[in-house]
């Protein structure tokens, strides 16, 4: 009865042995070259909490926006993408209804664009 | 055989779909015409913040809210006069009956004194929003040395944003989206768009908390604390909407209604899923033990957005709740009546209580609200036309008389803004014995004494209840009155018996806009308190339709 689930549990049964494994042996058989970059939280090089102000240590709140704006297209596809697949089931109702859908999103392209939000300076 | 089974997929898929009929839904323009005009002018609130000047944006935003608010109003009321028993349309999804209409109204109403207070830019130089940014060529918001974090103290954003004239108008479109939210949510047939509609008024009140233009980190405090509280409110909401649709196999309150009605389908989906709505229901309009955010967010958000908050979302979420119990759980309430039973109860309590120790009038007034969500929720569990159009009036009431409080509220400032310390209102009739007299008529209408509407309101309510059988909760609530009405006492007796502190708050002069504000609060809450009649007519024309 469960013989679709079987590759799947042991699939999952895989990855987690490979895991296990990789973190256990990797003590055993890897260099040991201590540094300083060693005791960071990422090994490569950033810093996972806030640095004191004025040492430089402020993230450019640029990066926001664009992540944002990002989301919001990645969003926006999101819906476009399975209309697009079925648009001859859909009818003229899916063409309005995406049209529809378009110009309101639009409208908050125009304000972010307006009011610079897609200028990096 | 793997290959063959991957080609088979999208023909069936596609099959499948072309079978489904995708006609466009017959839509009732003239019974959603209210809802549309509000969010096609939030739109346009956005179009106009994009392109019209800085200069120019406060007036027409000003001027484009109250328009669209005044003409939804029209096409109410135009549809009102037609209508006899209401419909759905959007293929099933809203349904515009009697109640619904009064809600809409009773919204855009309170919309309409809301969107006058915020617009006011006479109490504070420029507005009570945070201040539009100096660049001469209008550049990001994060410019703004009051949006700087970490940059100065609280007290230096305050005074480098209460310095620059001006205000953020994106305030206005939010308010309206907000409200065209509120709208459909009381008209939501089935869960998924009561779902949407429930984030459509929440995400814009979640931004309007946090403008405040004086003592901005309170108000991103209060945003926060509510965005976090809101959001993990709507996942126990659409959990509950899995487990129903789990139960009832749809989301159409119809469905959920006939499967109720004698099934042999598991009850522990039912309530456990009944549960789980209600709850997200009742974290809005800030009932009994689900009220935690409401001190906070009526404190720290600007007076103004406190005031649409505390009236408007209060209107919505009953009227959601209101609709749902109503449309959809009407045939199971012999089980889940007794669990709303002892919510009213703890509501009552918990708001009467900690409203007596408060020593801040913005929160003593939250708690207030919690007290009466508690009034209100007797109301609502009744389930019968009366309890029905009942809760509707005392929605009405309330909103108008809890507006103008907070309107009034505005105006006793010192230097450093709004002062809401109690010590600040003590001796306040010496000083401005209109603004006292207004706050006291006001207080005793939360209070509920008689020639107010909150006595109206109380007193349908409350006989509503008791002649569906729920005595003892009547009484208890008749105890938690008496008992709320020392939390007024007590403002009314520090603003006429104490005497002014020398260095004490003015009061402000209020410009045309609040004054209009207030003033439609306390027209209202007089002539509901002696005419109740007018209203109480309209909210018994119907009940709901689904």
């Amino acid at each position: 009865m469960l013989d679709p689930y079987i590759p799947l549990v042991l699939m999952f049964a895989l990855a987690f042995g490979f895991a296990a494994f990789s973190v256990a042996i990797a003590p055993l058989v890897g260099p040991r070259r201590y540094n300083k970059a060693k005791l960071d939280a990422y090994e490569c090089g950033i810093e996972p909490s806030p640095q004191p102000v004025g040492g430089g240590g402020r993230m450019p709140v640029a990066y926001y926006l664009t992540a944002m704006m990002f989301i919001l297209f990645d969003i926006e596809m999101v819906f476009l993408f399975p209309y697009a697949v079925s648009a001859d089931a859909l009818g003229l109702y899916g063409v309005v209804a995406v049209i529809l859908f378009i110009l309101t999103f639009g409208f908050a392209d125009l304000y972010v664009w307006r009011r610079g939000g897609f200028d990096w300076d | 055989m793997g290959v063959v089974a991957r080609t088979g997929v999208p023909d069936r898929h596609s099959e499948v779909l072309a079978q489904q009929s995708t006609d466009m839904p017959p839509i009732a323009y003239a019974a959603v015409a209210p809802v549309l005009i509000v969010l096609v002018a939030a739109c346009l609130g956005v179009l106009v913040e994009a392109f019209v000047p800085r200069r120019q944006r406060w007036a027409v935003q000003v001027a484009l809210s109250l328009l669209t608010v005044v003409c939804a109003g029209a096409a109410l009321i135009r549809h009102a006069r037609e209508i006899n028993t209401g419909g759905t349309t959007f293929a099933d999804t809203v349904a515009v009956g009697p109640a619904t209409l009064f809600l809409w109204g009773t919204l855009l109403a309170l919309a309409l004194g809301a969107i006058l207070l915020i617009a006011d830019r006479s109490i504070e130089p420029g507005g009570a929003f945070v201040a539009e940014t100096n660049a001469a060529s209008g550049g990001t918001a994060s410019r703004h040395p009051a949006d700087a974090p970490g940059a100065a103290s609280a007290e230096v954003m305050d005074r480098a944003s209460a310095s620059v004239v001006g205000m953020r108008t994106e305030v206005f479109p939010l308010v309206l989206f907000s409200l065209g939210g509120m709208m459909v949510f009381c008209a939501a047939n089935d869960l998924l768009t009561m779902f949407v509609a429930l984030e459509v008024l929440s995400l814009p009140l979640y931004l309007l908390c946090g403008l405040a233009r004086r003592r901005r980190l309170l108000s991103q405090e209060a945003a926060v604390k509510y965005f976090l509280l809101g959001a993990f409110a709507s996942a126990f909401f659409l959990y509950g909407l899995a487990l129903l649709y789990g139960y009832a196999g749809s989301v159409k309150f119809s469905d959920i209604a006939d499967a109720t009605a004698g099934s042999l389908r598991s009850d522990t989906l039912l309530f456990a899923g009944l549960g789980l709505v209600v709850m997200g229901l009742l974290f809005k309009g800030s009932v009994g033990p689900f009220h935690l955010w409401t001190p906070d967010v009526y404190h720290g958000a600007p007076t103004a957005v406190t005031g649409f908050m505390a009236a408007c979302t209060k209107v919505a979420a009953f009227g959601g709740l209101l609709r749902l119990l109503h449309v959809a759980f009407r045939a199971s309430s012999w089980e889940w009546h007794w669990v709303l039973w002892s919510v009213a109860v703890l509501s009552m309590v918990i708001g009467v209580v900690s409203g007596l120790t408060q020593r801040d009038l913005k929160r003593m007034i939250a708690y207030s609200s919690i007290a009466h969500a508690g009034f209100l929720m007797v109301g609502a569990i009744t389930l019968t036309e009366r309890g029905l159009s009942a809760t509707l009036f005392y929605l009405l009431a309330y909103g108008f008389t809890t507006l103008a409080v907070f309107g009034t509220i505005g105006l006793v400032r010192t230097s450093e803004g709004e002062a809401t310390h109690l010590s600040d209102w003590a001796g306040l009739a010496k000083r401005s014995p209109v603004v006292a007299t207004v706050f006291t008529f006001l207080l005793l209408a939360l209070a509920g004494i008689p020639a107010t509407s909150g006595f109206m309101g109380k007193f349908a309510v409350f006989s509503a209840a008791f002649s569906a059988g729920m005595g003892p909760l009547v009484v208890i609530a008749l105890l938690a009155s008496a008992l709320a009405a020392f939390i007024y006492l007590r403002v009314i007796v520090l603003m006429f018996f104490n005497d002014p502190a020398p260095d004490g708050p003015t009061v402000s002069v209020p410009g045309a806009f609040t004054t209009a504000a207030i003033t439609l609060g306390v027209v209202v809450t007089l002539l509901l308190g002696l005419v109740p009649m007018l209203a109480l007519d309209w909210a018994s024309v119907g009940g709901f339709v689904s």
